[in-house]
């Protein structure tokens, strides 16, 4: 494992020596500024320049060394397996990340753990009284099982990123560094092919934005739903408005064009991820990807329809198949292609310093 | 459409073939279907090594009057054509090169509006920020560019096409015999052709021939399938031959760079700030008589000239930071007697031509980026400017050998592109790129202009022949 690691950080090393030989790809994306600073790589630089970079793979359509060239070049690729190998490195517990980066199978079999826990837990705790959602599962029992299934991995994913931060260089962060960070990420520029163009991904040598929108879709989409269930939370502890709410409220307002995204998001990803070339990412992570989008979508979906099947006779089941899922992305949430987000405005925090 | 091998462009006529893969056939191909002609594109090369020279260029060299696309402030024909007169020292066609320098101007809009993208000038090129528009992601890119618009307007393109023979009756064409991924010869036939199918450096035994027996130990910077085969056939032919027949363009680069396709990652900028010896451990060229841009041509020739065609450029830890990295890791050692072994050169004697260098310099004001005259003293031959002792370790050493970027023996062509023999010109041949570059470039090399001859006799070559073909 150990001397598999290294040899990726070699291979990642020979070929960034290579390109910062040639530079051709300068106007792509944050990489290649990054690396045209330096004239030797660390580990550490790799690991960051792996983290900055956004799989749009410009650069291996445009690269003149691309196999059957004895160089070889496939630089996507072989950042990917480093990125993807650093999330396992940095969050703890390593096995867990090992098992689920790289699994789709192992994802779905956590998902029908999560899903028959909450069948099981709506059955065995069904409240006495309480409106809405809370007639099947009352409010002090959900957040006595998703706050720290919450809290707990946040807390390993930030112990990995302060790890990362140590091994990258990172300095004392100043308020340009996040909203330099934050702009970039808000428009996903590193997708961009530079000049609005788009990427590679899923049309081999011909530009597109699909992947970029469909991208935001899910990440707007996913904070819209964050916003919402934030909303509730305040709502229900700040001013005593307990759910269920109807339409017109936050949560409803947030949640259901959030859900909506996702769902949608969901869809995009994963076509494109089924025509784009799987060589040209983490190949050992393809299924783990995969499951981790369909999973998302999924959720959406649940959310979506639980909302739909309000006073009907469905909403228990699916009230279960819902907070199942969500209850499997929290505590999947350091050891799947989550924590990219995680990683990735870190990796985009320390380029705004190293660029000052 | 992309035909495969077992379909095959059929036996034709085709309105248009044009013979070759590069920027100058694309834009042919491209610009003959813009005007309605059926276009079939013979490309020699399979798909991943599709594009010729093309895809390992970087930037194209454009007249503008003000600012243009990615480029800044003004660069008119007068100061263009001198800067192809001062690399050309004037073995040029007046006529053709300022009809190209003022067609440049047009195409950069066109290549845009064609998908080509530019980028501003690459870190480390500043100075060439106003004269050379850069393709972003490199040539490669621009081909892909090209072969996206050629499909969309319906040209057919064959990969691994090996044209071997023009069919001329009198100055009239009328097809031609090619082998599609190595299968038997077949004709096809077409009713105009445009030949862009590049010089002839990978050829190595031409090369021999042309150049002597050194050439051998020649690397070739380009695509190994320019060997020139439609050149030779068509002076063969009695067509009118331009361009000084034994000369290439070379440059020094690694030593250990590929025999072919090694492209831009193999150049060394070291020389200036080095002491450059060869085989024998002996000096033998002012390493810093001007600045590099414009002295990094004649070092191929330099290197081409000494014993085994090899040389070896020593700097000192003071001047690693110097130049642009390259791609392999120079030879590294503590002592200048060791980098020797290491090298294969004699340690005594490079150890003697060190000291005797390091006794010729003097004292004074070390600028790396601009003529510091810096020079040795009381030693032959100088180093005029940037001479500092080497005596710092570590101690690095790379191998240089001669690098051919292209050949001047072509096709001579009229302004329209049209290829002549000495009874005038053929009806419907048309010729573009480096194949006619010679006509304009008789000696040198000025940055991006072959990417502007390219494009300009490239976009001619293809409006001409759909004009014939009507």
């Amino acid at each position: 494992m150990l001397d598999d690691r290294m040899n990726m950080i070699d291979e990642a090393r020979r070929q960034i020596e290579i390109c910062n030989a040639c530079r051709y790809c300068e106007g792509f994306c944050s990489v290649f500024p990054a690396m045209t600073r330096q004239r030797a790589f660390a580990d550490g630089d790799i690991t960051q320049l792996a983290n900055l970079c956004h799989n749009c793979r410009g650069c291996y359509y445009s690269c003149q060394y691309t196999a059957p060239h004895e160089f070889a070049l496939n630089l996507p690729a072989v950042l990917a397996e480093v990125r993807n190998d650093s999330w396992l490195r940095y969050v703890w517990p390593a096995p867990l990340g090992a098992l689920f980066q790289r699994s789709g199978v192992a994802i779905t079999a956590a998902l029908v753990v999560c899903l028959g826990a909450f069948f099981w837990l709506l059955a065995a705790l069904r409240p006495e009284e309480g409106a809405g959602f809370y007639a099947y599962l009352a409010h002090n029992a959900m957040v006595a099982l998703f706050a720290p299934a919450f809290l707990l991995p946040l807390a390993s994913v930030a112990w990995g990123l302060v790890r990362y931060w140590r091994d990258v260089g990172g300095q004392r962060i100043r308020l340009g560094d996040i909203t330099g960070a934050l702009r970039q990420a808000a428009g996903m520029r590193n997708l961009s092919g530079g000049q609005g163009q788009g990427c590679n991904f899923e049309q081999e040598d011909r530009y597109s934005n699909t992947r970029r929108w469909y991208h935001q879709a899910m990440m707007y989409g996913f904070l819209l739903c964050f916003g919402a269930t934030s909303a509730g939370t305040i709502m229900h502890y700040g001013f005593g408005m307990e759910a269920p709410y109807g339409f017109f409220s936050l949560p409803k307002l947030l949640g259901v064009p959030g859900g909506i995204l996702m769902v949608i998001g969901a869809y995009g990803l994963a076509a494109g991820k089924l025509k784009a070339d799987p060589n040209l990412g983490a190949a050992s992570a393809w299924s783990g990807e995969m499951a981790f989008i369909l999973l998302l979508g999924f959720i959406a979906a649940t959310g979506l329809a639980l909302y739909a099947a309000t006073g009907t006779g469905a909403v228990p089941a699916l009230l279960a198949v819902h907070l199942g899922s969500v209850m499997a992305l929290f505590l999947l949430l350091p050891f799947t292609k989550m924590v990219h987000g995680f990683f990735r405005l870190t990796a985009l925090i320390v380029e705004e310093q190293k660029r000052r | 459409m992309t035909e495969t091998a077992t379909e095959g462009p059929g036996s034709g006529p085709w309105d248009v073939i044009v013979v070759g893969g590069g920027n100058a056939a694309l834009c042919a191909a491209i610009t003959a279907a813009e005007a309605g002609c059926r276009v079939l594109l013979l490309e020699g090369a399979p798909k991943p090594y599709r594009g010729g020279n093309s895809r390992h260029t970087r930037n194209f060299r454009c007249m503008h009057r003000g600012p243009l696309s990615v480029l800044t402030d003004t660069y008119d024909e007068d100061e263009y054509f001198h800067d192809l007169m001062l690399v050309t020292k004037g073995k040029t066609d007046e006529h053709l090169a300022r009809m190209t320098i003022r067609t440049s101007e047009e195409c950069l809009p066109w290549m845009e509006a064609h998908g080509v993208r530019f980028q501003p000038s690459l870190s480390g090129t500043l100075s060439l920020s106003r004269t050379n528009a850069f393709f972003l992601g490199g040539g490669k890119s621009l081909v892909n560019a090209y072969y996206n618009t050629a499909e969309d307007l319906g040209v057919t393109t064959v990969y691994e096409a090996q044209v071997g023979h023009i069919h001329l009756e009198g100055d009239r064409f009328t097809g031609l015999d090619v082998s599609i991924a190595g299968a038997p010869s077949r004709h096809i036939q077409g009713r105009a052709v445009v030949l862009a199918s590049g010089g002839f450096q990978s050829d190595i035994e031409w090369l021999t021939r042309a150049w002597g027996p050194a050439a051998a130990n020649f690397l070739i910077r380009g695509t190994p399938y320019n060997r020139g085969t439609v050149l030779r056939d068509m002076l063969d032919q009695g067509c009118e031959p331009v361009g000084d027949p034994t000369q290439c363009h070379a440059v020094a680069i690694d030593g250990r760079a590929p025999k072919y396709d090694g492209g831009i990652v193999t150049r060394l900028d070291c020389v200036p700030f080095s002491v450059v010896v060869n085989r024998d451990a002996q000096r033998f060229y002012n390493e810093g008589e001007d600045v590099w841009p414009k002295r990094y041509a004649i070092w191929g020739r330099l290197v081409a000239a000494q014993p085994d065609q090899v040389g070896y450029a020593i700097i000192d830890a003071k001047s690693l930071d110097l130049f642009m990295p390259s791609v392999f890791p120079p030879n590294k050692a503590d002592s200048i007697e060791e980098l020797a072994a290491q090298m294969g050169l004699d340690p005594a004697a490079l150890r003697r031509t060190i000291d005797a260098f390091n006794a010729a310099c003097r004292e004074g004001t070390f600028h790396p980026t601009e003529l510091d005259g810096l020079a040795t003293e009381g030693i032959e031959p100088p180093k005029t400017n940037w001479a500092r002792p080497i005596d710092t370790p570590p101690f690095y050493g790379y191998q240089l050998r001669p690098g051919v970027t292209f050949t001047y023996l072509g096709l001579k062509v009229s302004d329209h592109a049209q290829v002549q023999t000495p009874d005038g010109p053929l009806r419907n041949v048309w010729a573009a790129g480096e194949i006619m570059a010679g006509s304009i470039l008789g000696q040198g090399y000025l940055a991006g202009f072959g990417m502007t001859i390219g494009t300009v006799f490239g976009r001619i070559a293809g409006r001409e022949a759909a004009k014939h073909v009507g």
